[in-house]
């Protein structure tokens, strides 16, 4: 009588659980509800004269307000770009993007968490929503943009796939390979572009595939390939760290477009402008004139309504934003503007020089070109 | 009395213990199911949030990048799924050699770990007890950079005696090139299996009958090299011709080239896993009790057949199950092969899941595939371990 009894009050304590997870269920098929309200809203948007939020807008924001930092995808292999240095330090272009996004959420650039991710798991970690943002030189393409569920702000680096060799092996174009072996990372653009570029000029050869940029060139330097190709920034920078960088010569080709920026989630369309308009911040720094140095000198004596504007004297962009009004004087003042940036990680004065060509303002002959701050 | 089994006869529904422990069964499957549904519901509302659906339909897609080491014709045009399937045979490669050479490895090391000699003796327990201590990825690591890639360059190759080619870029060894006749061969070669067995099983049958077991599997081997060898003769042109491994241009040709990556692989699990089945055999002979060998030895029987017939017989039984998970462990730490560069599945799903984000399938995939293998492996293993074990009447 009393095991039956007991078995009974399992039974119920089970009959409860059930209870409580059919309770849970509607919640699953209840966020499915929320994204056909999404349709539905997108569709009477335009109509509509003020802007009504859909599902997941503005929920990156509150997230890193709440957390207190903004979390980034970066790399931490690739000198100039995104490096971690022996005391744990991180350094380099795509990072001080990082840190000019949190200047303009929370008008402190250290209050970022840099978390190193591998050009296999990025995409991963971002649709999870382990990291806010990825700035990982990451080429925008069409399936990224689409199938991986990535919206890639505007592009801040334009840079093209390069091929290494060493200086004695006497080869001076891709012909030079025949039968070869290139070393290239997978996961990566530059792995379909070898195979694309190498099959349309009949070149056979053999990949060497590794998993990071620090095995790919280990390998390298060891003899294992013929060649290694990645884009040609990446090339750059890593010949630095290579043992002889005069015993390595990059290539006179380029074999590939690679534009590369920021990425974050489909479906937070305020997220995306928020890391779209630092960019633009950056780029518009830089056009008018405006340093970490100079900044609050011009924010007092400015008088272009522009420059007021994106400065945060006079309208309300940065609310419009959902930020503060001075995120863009944050970002000049704290990080600085394209030029600082660009100066600071791969300038004539850094090991990891690359001259700016295309990565100069459209005044200068460059494709970088900032929309209007209205 | 009656009385009493009408009463155990008539117990509600609700208070018998059979019917009770069914539907608690039944309750806690349900909640099972139930809970995973919810969790793949979940995931699937956080997917479509982003726009990507559960499909494998994208399998069939253009793959685009090349793989380095393919048993069968592969390139960027072929699809996800042949990518897949290249990377599933190079495991099976590396899984197939490294169990058969880490359990001739094993049995070495284990027997000589018994051994007499006092140097054998303690240069086998070093060995083991150093690789034992390490860990695989490690030792992995340790082979491809430390070893198999600090090998001479192509223009200063190595050549060892036998026409091995050792450099940096792989090891090249002579391999056999089929010729016209080769599928004539391959036919005289499956006869000479056929008569390899019934040589073999008729003998066994023999020695059942007179108590006085042959050398069954020797004769039977004897066999089959004798119609290989004769069929070898008697075709007009050899099947196969010799094919030397050479140096061209930047690269090695000819002959079996086996790639660093290969290498490093196939070794270190094979050195790794023949440790611990050296363990495992020791133990095996060990369990042996000592009055087994002393009693065949009075009864006459020599040293050698004293293992063969009394003791490893009888430390089989005790081998074999710890050794399948040997195996086990084995087929499933080769997918370390993606620290040395080794293209097998799972490092080609990674690339897979990579360059089309498909995370969910990929990962589902692999662990379907791991799970196959495994169940394969120790079906075998659980059959021959009930065929071998002790027949009690």
């Amino acid at each position: 009588m009393r095991k039956t009894l007991s078995i009974l009050s399992v039974l119920v304590l089970f009959s409860l659980l059930l209870a409580a997870c059919g309770g849970a269920q509607p919640a699953a098929p209840g966020e499915t509800v929320t994204v056909k309200e999404t349709v539905v809203v997108t569709v009477i948007a335009p109509a509509a004269p003020a802007v009504v939020a859909p599902a997941g807008y503005g929920v990156t924001l509150e997230t890193v307000k709440t957390r207190g930092n903004l979390i980034c995808g970066v790399n931490a292999q690739v000198p100039g770009f995104g490096y971690v240095a022996a005391d744990g330090s991180f350094s380099g272009f795509d990072v001080d993007y990082c840190r000019a996004l949190a200047a303009a959420i929370f008008g402190d650039p250290s209050k970022v968490e840099f978390r190193p991710v591998t050009a296999a798991e990025r995409f991963t970690a971002l649709q999870s929503g382990e990291i806010d943002i990825l700035s990982r030189n990451t080429t925008w393409s069409l399936v990224r943009d689409t199938e991986l569920g990535t919206n890639f702000v505007h592009t801040t680096f334009y840079d093209g796939q390069g091929m290494m060799v060493p200086t004695d092996s006497g080869i001076t174009d891709l012909a030079g390979l025949e039968g070869g072996t290139v070393c290239v990372q997978t996961g990566t653009t530059t792995e379909l572009n070898l195979a694309d570029v190498m099959a349309a000029n009949g070149i056979s050869y053999t990949p060497a595939v590794f998993e990071d940029a620090d095995k790919t060139f280990a390998a390298y330097a060891e003899g294992r390939c013929d060649a290694v190709t990645t884009d040609k920034s990446g090339l750059v920078s890593r010949r630095t760290v290579l043992a002889d960088p005069a015993a390595h010569v990059i290539l006179d080709v380029t074999m590939s477009k690679e534009p590369l920026g920021p990425a974050v989630r489909h479906g937070d369309d305020q997220w995306f402008d928020i890391a779209q308009w630092t960019v633009f911040a950056m780029f518009s720094g830089e056009e008018f004139g405006i340093t970490s140095a100079n900044v609050d000198d011009i924010k007092s004596s400015a008088t272009a309504p522009e420059v007021k504007r994106l400065l945060g004297v006079e309208g309300d962009l940065g609310l419009k934003l959902g930020l503060t009004n001075d995120w863009a004087y944050n970002i000049l003042k704290l990080v600085g503007n394209y030029a600082e940036v660009y100066n600071r990680n791969l300038g004539p004065d850094t090991p990891t020089y690359i001259p700016r060509g295309y990565n100069s303002l459209y005044v200068d002959g460059g494709l970088l070109y900032a929309p209007p701050f209205r | 009395m009656q009385n009493q089994t009408q009463q155990k006869n008539s117990i509600p529904l609700w208070r018998d213990e059979r019917v009770l422990n069914i539907l608690g069964q039944a309750a806690f499957a349900a909640a099972l199911i139930l809970l995973a549904l919810i969790i793949y519901q979940n995931m699937k509302a956080g997917l479509a949030k982003q726009g990507i659906t559960i499909s494998l339909d994208f399998l069939k897609g253009l793959s685009g990048f090349d793989i380095s080491e393919f048993s069968f014709p592969y390139d960027r045009n072929s699809s996800y799924w042949q990518a897949y399937l290249v990377g599933l045979v190079n495991t099976l490669n590396v899984s197939i050699l490294g169990v058969l050479f880490s359990t001739i490895l094993g049995i070495i090391l284990g027997v000589a770990r018994l051994s007499t000699n006092f140097i054998i003796n303690r240069l086998a327990a070093f060995y083991l007890e150093l690789v034992r201590n390490l860990s695989l990825l490690v030792f992995l690591v340790f082979w491809y950079l430390g070893v198999f890639l600090k090998m001479p360059r192509v223009k200063d190759a190595l050549l060892w005696p036998g026409d091995i080619i050792l450099t940096n870029r792989g090891v090249g060894i002579p391999w056999g090139l089929p010729t016209a006749s080769f599928p004539t061969f391959r036919l005289i070669l499956l006869a000479g299996l056929l008569l390899a067995l019934i040589v073999f099983f008729s003998l066994r049958a023999h020695g059942k009958r007179t108590g006085r077991p042959p050398l069954s599997l020797l004769w039977s081997l004897l066999a089959f090299l004798l119609i290989g060898a004769a069929g070898w003769l008697i075709l007009p042109e050899a099947p196969l011709t010799l094919d030397l491994p050479f140096v061209k241009g930047l690269n090695l040709s000819g002959g079996k080239i086996l790639s660093p990556e290969f290498m490093a692989l196939t070794s270190g699990l094979v050195l790794y896993t023949s440790a611990f089945i050296g363990e495992v055999v020791r133990a095996g002979i060990q369990s042996v009790s000592k009055g087994q060998v002393e009693a065949s030895r009075a009864l006459g029987l020599n040293a050698f057949q004293t293992l063969r017939l009394i003791v490893f017989p009888q430390a089989l039984r005790v081998i074999i199950p710890p050794l399948t998970s040997q195996y086990l462990n084995l087929i499933k730490n080769s997918s370390l092969a993606i620290a040395v560069g080794y293209p097998d599945v799972f490092y080609v799903s990674n690339t897979i899941q990579n360059q089309t984000g498909r995370a969910v399938e990929m990962i589902s995939m692999v662990m379907a595939t791991y799970l196959l293998f495994s169940l394969i492996t120790s079906a075998l293993m659980n059959w021959y371990n009930q065929r071998i074990k002790l027949v009690e009447r």
